[in-house]
């Protein structure tokens, strides 16, 4: 593997990859940005756990028992709506909302990246101790 | 909050007796050797601070930095950290802190290594971003797998 400091090979292959790696990593970054970004914030939390029951539920389900106003969710809503993670539904007449939850699987993998990281310190663990 | 994005849970069958994998938990030297951390000279007390830096190449000025919370001999011990406290330009010491559990039991010959490390839904969102960052190394092989295949092809 040569190392990469010809300055002429910037139309090699190597370069272009290196410039969609650089394209799509930046907008995998950009994408959990902005879902962290939605969930960043008590209310929107507590919308996604109540809509994590599965079913699509109205503004005004998403409101009873709490204090916040119905323009208050539907701005929210709105929030959780353009980072992916929920949409809307026609049910008859009335409006619902539901979740989205592949992009719940997205924040789900920061976590699975971390449980990696302990997968290999107790393996090396293991091997520590059974040697 | 929820469970599912709270907390991260292991286990691990070792062919060890329950002392020896204790002794590789809680003697901080051990501990040090296989997590890769110089903890030379260092010991785990309840309640009190141990920091050592990360012996892993390209990691080095990482300091590990943790306070430990229960010692129960040859069954429990805990600490509490910042996960993925990496970048020496941050001070983390403000955000809220993940509780990391090692619990031993018997099973058959061996012993049972269980870890829960919780507390994940306190961590601000921006922080989790981190992550990501980390796990780059995975996607990096990827791209290089398909870096060699246009390059051959």
């Amino acid at each position: 593997m040569s190392p990469r400091t010809n300055p002429r090979a910037a139309n090699t292959p190597r370069k272009r990859v290196a410039a969609i790696r650089r394209t799509l990593r930046n907008r995998t970054l950009q994408k959990n940005a902005s879902i962290f970004a939605a969930l960043g914030d008590p209310t929107r939390l507590r919308l996604v756990a109540a809509l994590c029951t599965g079913s699509a539920l109205s503004i005004a389900q998403l409101t009873s028992g709490t204090d916040i106003t119905r323009q208050a969710v539907t701005k929210h809503l709105r929030v959780l709506a353009d980072a992916g993670l929920v949409h809307g539904v026609k049910l008859g007449r009335e409006r619902r909302w539901e979740l989205e939850p592949s992009r719940i699987d997205d924040a789900r993998r920061s976590l699975d990246a971390i449980a990696q990281q302990w997968d290999q310190a107790l393996t090396k663990l293991k091997a520590f101790v059974e040697r | 909050m929820n469970t599912t994005t709270d907390r991260i849970e292991r286990q691990i069958q070792i062919k060890a007796p329950r002392s020896k994998v204790w002794r590789a938990i809680a003697d901080a030297e051990a501990f040090g050797d296989w997590f890769g951390v110089a903890l030379k000279g260092k010991r785990f007390v309840s309640g009190e601070r141990v920091s050592g830096n990360i012996t892993y190449p390209g990691y080095e000025h990482v300091v590990w930095n943790v306070v430990i919370e229960k010692i129960e001999p040859e069954r429990l011990l805990s600490f509490r950290w910042h996960p993925y406290a990496v970048d020496p330009s941050v001070d983390y010491s403000h955000e809220p802190t993940t509780l990391v559990v090692f619990e031993l039991e018997d099973a058959g010959k061996g012993t049972l290594l269980r870890l829960v490390e919780s507390g994940f839904d306190k961590i601000p969102a921006a922080r989790r971003l981190e992550v990501f960052r980390m796990n780059s190394g995975g996607w990096d092989q990827q791209m290089r797998n398909i870096e060699s295949y246009v390059a051959a092809h």
